[in-house]
């Protein structure tokens, strides 16, 4: 009896904590969408941005945001991919693996405002590349690869040592077993990770305020040669993306209407970012689909 | 002279050390073309650590120290140049949990042929019916083989794997207590297929029941603490056994 009242009593707790987790998402998700859904309109997504006067739009932010988000998972994806098969299935437990994990882990624990400060002094001063898309970029690898490597480390590790032995049974390399085997199952983890590595990246302003800039130059939409100036697709052009744009708003917007711009743009970083979460788990279960077979 | 050209495997005083825990201690014994031989032994008696040792599995695991030879057709696996990957398209291995790729029934047969670069669909298709039928389970799958392999029950995936193994032709198969995780119908069923296996390959495998190596297997061998304690004719061991140890065992698993 008595521990049927205590097993009540502590699920009863549990709900309650998940009930004010839920609360407090869904007033902040409906807050910001009621606040802001109202603004977001096509002119407001696709016009640029006006500095002193009303009706300003967020469509170069936009644009840069993804331009950002598609370099930076271009460089990081590939090497989260290639660190966690090594500390997956090659390192030797020893203490410089093991230093190497404790390094990733220390690493995706920074603040990302330093992050980004280290980005600024390497990648804008050092390395020259000023207020781009490109310092923008390697900050925001900087950023992310220690998440993305220990999830494609941790999908990994959730396959089966008798699926690795099937494959080294069968006669399938070392190499081929990762490749064909360990890889393709774990697939659904690592896409899942990757897209919602995304969302964080998408939404990161801390980072890139000193790195990718806080300009948005208009950008011409008809020239798309990566070297000319105001093209889009300019890796060395400043980029304020969207994050930044709402964090500059609110601290110095000097326009008529900077809260309605700061409202919708939120809204619009917010539906993006759900976005990407449905679509890591959408996503994810297609491709585990794919791989088991049909039905 | 019929026996040498006869032997397929055979070790010589094999000593295995995982660290310095000596878990075989000179096995040496020959094994025979297109015969089913059973390792039994209790438990932690080096029955799966030898089995292992002839498709060079052991060495995956760090730490391990083999030393002896193994040859197959005469050759030496443990030679340095040996090629493992070519060694275990020669040895299939089918282990005791069954463990299907998590993929559709046809492509967890065709896995290896299409590692070894064969496309042609047709090809693929025969050798799918092919060691399905070999593996006793055509006539249930091959109105589904391209759903996952995983919502075959425990025994139709065991088979499935023996399929798998199949499908790359190797010469030897290694079946490490396949039935032991299968209810007895399932258990039966393989027990059947390996006896009509035995013709075209040579079959070596771990049993922990006794009427099953009783039943299936031509020679037996009974292992006790890394030592190979005696190795003979199936009804020899069972019915005649020489060794105290091996006489204890098999009447305490009987009796
Ligand atoms: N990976 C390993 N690392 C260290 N020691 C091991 C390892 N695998 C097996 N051993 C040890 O080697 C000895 C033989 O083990 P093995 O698995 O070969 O026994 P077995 O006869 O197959 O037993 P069972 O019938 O329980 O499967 C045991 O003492 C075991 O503890
Ligand atoms: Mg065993």
């Amino acid at each position: 009896m008595n521990s049927k009242k205590w097993d009540k009593v502590a699920t009863g707790v549990l709900y309650f904590i998940a009930g004010i987790m839920i609360l407090i998402l869904a007033f902040l998700l409906i807050y910001i969408l009621v606040n802001g859904l109202p603004h977001v309109s096509w002119h407001f997504l696709t016009s640029s941005a006006k500095s002193f006067q009303s009706g300003g739009g967020i469509g170069v932010q936009l644009f840069n945001s993804f331009y950002l988000l598609f370099l930076a998972m271009l460089i990081s994806v590939p090497l989260s991919i290639g660190a966690g098969i090594y500390l997956s299935e090659y390192a030797r437990k020893n203490w410089l693996t093991s230093l190497i994990r404790s390094s990733i882990d220390i690493l995706s624990s920074l603040p990302s405002i330093v992050v980004g400060l280290f980005g600024f002094l390497v990648f804008s001063i050092q390395a020259g590349l000023g207020f781009s898309i490109l310092s923008g970029a390697l900050a925001l690898t900087v950023f992310n690869l220690p998440l993305l490597t220990r999830n494609v480390e941790e999908s990994l590790n959730t396959i089966s040592e008798s699926q690795r032995e099937a494959g080294l049974a069968l006669g399938l390399s070392k190499w081929e077993t990762v490749l064909r085997v360990v890889i393709p199952e774990a697939l659904p983890g690592i896409v899942t990770g990757m897209i919602l590595g995304a969302g964080r990246v998408f939404g990161e302003a801390a980072a890139l305020i000193y790195t990718a800039g806080q300009s948005a130059p208009p950008l011409d939409f008809a020239n798309w040669n990566p070297f000319y100036i105001a093209s889009p697709l300019n890796p060395l052009r400043p980029a304020e993306t969207l994050a930044v744009h709402i964090w500059k708003i609110n601290s110095e917007g000097i326009m008529p209407d900077a809260s309605q711009v700061s409202a919708g743009a939120s809204a619009v970083l917010i539906i993006a970012v759900l976005l990407f979460n449905f679509g890591a788990r959408y996503i994810s279960a297609r491709v585990y689909r794919r791989m088991t077979g049909g039905q | 002279m019929v026996e040498q050209t006869n032997k397929i495997i055979s070790s010589n005083d094999v000593h295995l050390f995982y660290g310095r825990n000596e878990a075989l201690k000179g096995i040496t014994m020959d094994f025979n073309e297109s015969e089913i031989t059973a390792l039994i032994g209790p438990s932690g008696c080096g029955k799966s650590t030898f089995l292992r040792t002839l498709n060079r599995m052991n060495d995956l695991i760090p730490n391990v120290t083999i030393t002896g030879t193994v040859k197959l057709h005469q050759q030496n696996i443990y030679a340095p140049d040996t090629d493992t990957v070519a060694l275990r398209k020669e040895i299939g291995m089918v282990f005791q949990q069954p463990n299907p790729f998590p993929f559709s029934i046809y492509e967890n047969v065709v896995y290896g042929l299409r590692l070894a670069g064969i496309r042609d669909r047709r090809q693929l298709d025969e050798a799918v019916e092919t060691s399905l039928q070999q593996a006793a389970i055509w006539d249930e799958v091959k109105d589904k083989l391209h759903e996952s392999a995983l919502s075959l029950s425990g025994g139709q995936q065991q088979r499935v794997c023996i399929a798998r193994v199949l499908a790359v032709k190797p010469d030897v198969i290694l079946l490490d207590e396949p039935t032991s995780a299968l209810d007895p119908i399932s258990s039966g069923q393989i027990e059947n297929m390996l006896l009509e296996l035995k013709d075209q390959y040579t079959i070596i495998l771990v049993t922990h029941n006794m009427q099953q190596a009783s039943r299936i297997s031509d020679k037996t061998a009974f292992f006790l603490q890394g030592h190979l304690i005696e190795y003979a004719d199936t009804k020899t061991i069972f019915l005649n056994p020489q060794q105290k140890e091996t006489e204890d065992y098999i009447t305490g698993r009987f009796g």
